[in-house]
């Protein structure tokens, strides 16, 4: 069997890949300052402690200055025959990521000094899980695909659970690690069987075998339907949404905001590449089975919110109800493919800014209240205007109201689905706005807490809140207004993707 | 060569590995079954690969083989864990967290 297999290898052809390392810079910053991260932890345990967190922030913003240079150069670089490229979506995503790692750096910093944890490993395991948000945003192959799926959830596992003596941490991380390893392991099976009829791993191959006239066998169905239900948990869709609350609640907050915000949006980036590029010319299949999933997540999240009297929990079924929104634009890959794609990066990024903004108000508050009840929001105004003010934007935006950024996001939505000009987009779009509507009630329940009820126990001593949780807020309450008020930076951002659709030959 | 053989074990395999994680209670029997779904996909891929007449098959079976091994150790980890915390394994007890 090996001699033969040997003899086999020895026939093909074997070129050198090519390999740019200007394309491959970000990745290399940051697993060399994550190296460095992991010996100053080994070799300076005691006094080295304190350096970890400004150098996981350093390592997040580091890896964005090869991001700036690469967008300056503005070339398309493709590498391994295609299974690893470096577009302007890549570099729009591998921003976030990064902001995000690093908004969630300065969350977690005096959340975990201050608590009973381990620290160090702690920022080690979210470098590794944003390195697989990097790479996952390159990643045009199934394999790439899988090895960076796993590589951003493997530590995030170990992240929900770290609260190690907490029975509830226990909980919340072996829920999502059994919710995550079967969805895995459901998608690869989809994986193997899409591999079976295309003969090979790469998407754009996937693509051109599976559109062709021969191919409406049922087991492409098959597939692309594993696929999807299996990215379909990781971002938390009805009906795979069950492990999110009850993780989002048992978990360490600064980590609850991590997989709110990037570890969703990572789901999203790998349906992106999926849909667009391998799954295209099955729109018969996708159309009807996204319409399905953001239906029912919209309708289902705002529904179980609205009697939610935890924040956390409730952000966790806004949470779900937003991944619906998400979806939505999917749901017309078909017919128009192009508002589609643009409406789901835009969307992903504004959620990105809001829902990191709405956590680190909730960690600040929490901090006095130790509690995440809406009712400890009481009279938030009186003794925190700042927080009161911050927490109003960023609710305010989740709900859609113009001038926030979250308005522009259901905006983009919703023109995607009404220019596919299909029933199916308008009936979609109809849901999007039953539910826009429906949210306001949940997210209305906080504000009203804030600025007219009482403070609990008649407690209005000011909250200490610490430097890093107050750039973490001003920098994410900054672009949620920004995205808002200016549409065209964003626009900036996303305005150029096409490059995506052409590689798919779409 | 014939494929179906392959892909019926693998579809079996499949299978039997779904319904272990949907009915079983133990926290190492579900990992166990995560394990044989796993198995059915490397089956498939090597059996797909071996069809194709392509090496890449067999090289993403190794990566599943090997990412697979550090999930089952995390996994492990995580059972460990809430074994210490309250000794006992069984999945149904483990609900804290609900609404």
């Amino acid at each position: 069997m090996l001699a033969s297999l040997v003899a086999q290898a020895a026939q093909l052809p074997f070129d050198k890949p090519i390999i740019d390392f200007h394309a491959l810079a970000p990745e290399i910053v940051l697993v060399s300052l994550m190296s460095l991260v992991l010996l100053v932890d080994v070799f300076k345990l005691e006094e080295g402690r304190r350096f970890i967190p400004p150098l996981t922030g350093i390592a997040m913003l580091a890896s964005i200055i090869p991001l700036i240079s690469l967008a300056l150069d503005g070339a398309d670089r493709s590498m391994f025959g295609g299974a690893y490229v470096v577009d302007n979506l890549a570099l729009v995503l591998k921003a976030m990521f990064l902001l995000s790692g690093y908004v969630v750096t300065l969350l977690a910093s005096n959340y975990l000094a201050e608590g009973d944890f381990w620290e160090s490993e702690f920022y080690l395991m979210m470098l590794s899980s944003i390195l697989g948000m990097v790479v996952m945003s390159s990643s045009r192959d199934l394999i790439t695909i899988f090895v960076a799926l796993e590589l951003l959830s493997i530590p995030a596992y170990l992240m929900a659970s770290w609260e190690k003596r907490n029975l509830r941490s226990n909980e919340a991380g072996l829920k999502y690690y059994l919710m995550g390893v079967f969805a895995s392991a459901l998608m690869l099976y989809g994986m193997s069987l899409l591999f079976g009829v295309s003969g090979s791993t790469l998407l754009t191959d996937i693509g051109a075998a599976i559109s062709g006239g021969d191919s409406s066998t049922p087991i492409v169905t098959l597939g692309i339907v594993l696929v999807i239900v299996g990215f379909g948990f990781k971002v938390s869709a009805v009906p795979f949404h069950s492990w999110a609350p009850d993780t989002y609640e048992g978990a360490p907050t600064p980590v609850t905001a991590f997989l709110a915000v990037a570890s969703k949006a990572a789901g999203f980036v790998a349906l992106i590449q999926l849909v667009f590029i391998g799954f295209l010319g099955r729109a018969d299949v996708v159309e009807p089975m996204m319409w399905v999933l953001a239906a029912a997540s919209m309708t289902v999240g705002n529904l179980i919110a609205l009697r939610q009297t935890n924040v956390v929990r409730l952000l966790a079924y806004s949470g779900v109800a937003q991944a619906g929104f998400m979806l939505a634009p999917f749901a017309v890959v078909g017919t128009n493919a192009e508002d589609a794609l643009t409406a789901v990066v835009t969307y992903v990024l504004i959620y990105a800014s809001m829902n990191l903004a709405a956590f680190a108000v909730v960690i600040a508050v929490s901090r006095k209240t130790q509690s995440g009840e809406v009712s400890s929001f009481g009279g938030l105004f009186g003794y925190a205007p700042g927080l009161a003010v911050a927490m109003t934007i960023a609710l305010a935006a989740l709900a859609g109201i113009p001038p926030l950024g979250g308005w522009f996001a259901k905006f983009v939505v919703f023109r995607a689905l009404v220019a596919a000009d299909s029933a199916a987009g308008y009936t979609l779009a109809l849901v999007v706005a039953v539910n826009s509507v429906i949210a306001f009630y949940y997210y209305g329940m906080v504000l009203k807490a804030m600025w007219f009820s009482d403070a609990p126990d008649g407690d209005t001593s000011p909250i200490r809140v610490p430097v890093s949780l107050v750039s973490a807020l001003t920098l994410t309450v900054a672009a949620t207004i920004l995205f808002g008020m200016f549409p065209g930076l964003i626009g900036h951002f996303t305005g150029n993707l096409q490059g995506l659709l052409a590689a798919a030959g779409g | 060569m014939w494929l179906n053989q392959f892909l019926i074990l693998g579809a079996l395999l499949f299978c039997i590995g779904v319904y272990g994680v949907l009915a079983r209670r133990n926290g190492v029997m579900v990992l166990m079954s995560i394990e044989l779904i796993l198995n059915a996909v490397n089956i498939n891929l090597v059996a797909f690969g071996a069809f194709h007449a392509t090496p890449a098959g067999q090289v993403f079976a190794l990566f599943v083989i090997a990412v697979a091994a550090a999930e089952v150790g995390v996994g492990l980890a995580l059972v460990l864990l809430i074994y210490r915390n309250r000794s006992s394994i069984d999945l149904e007890s483990v609900d804290l967290l609900k609404g």
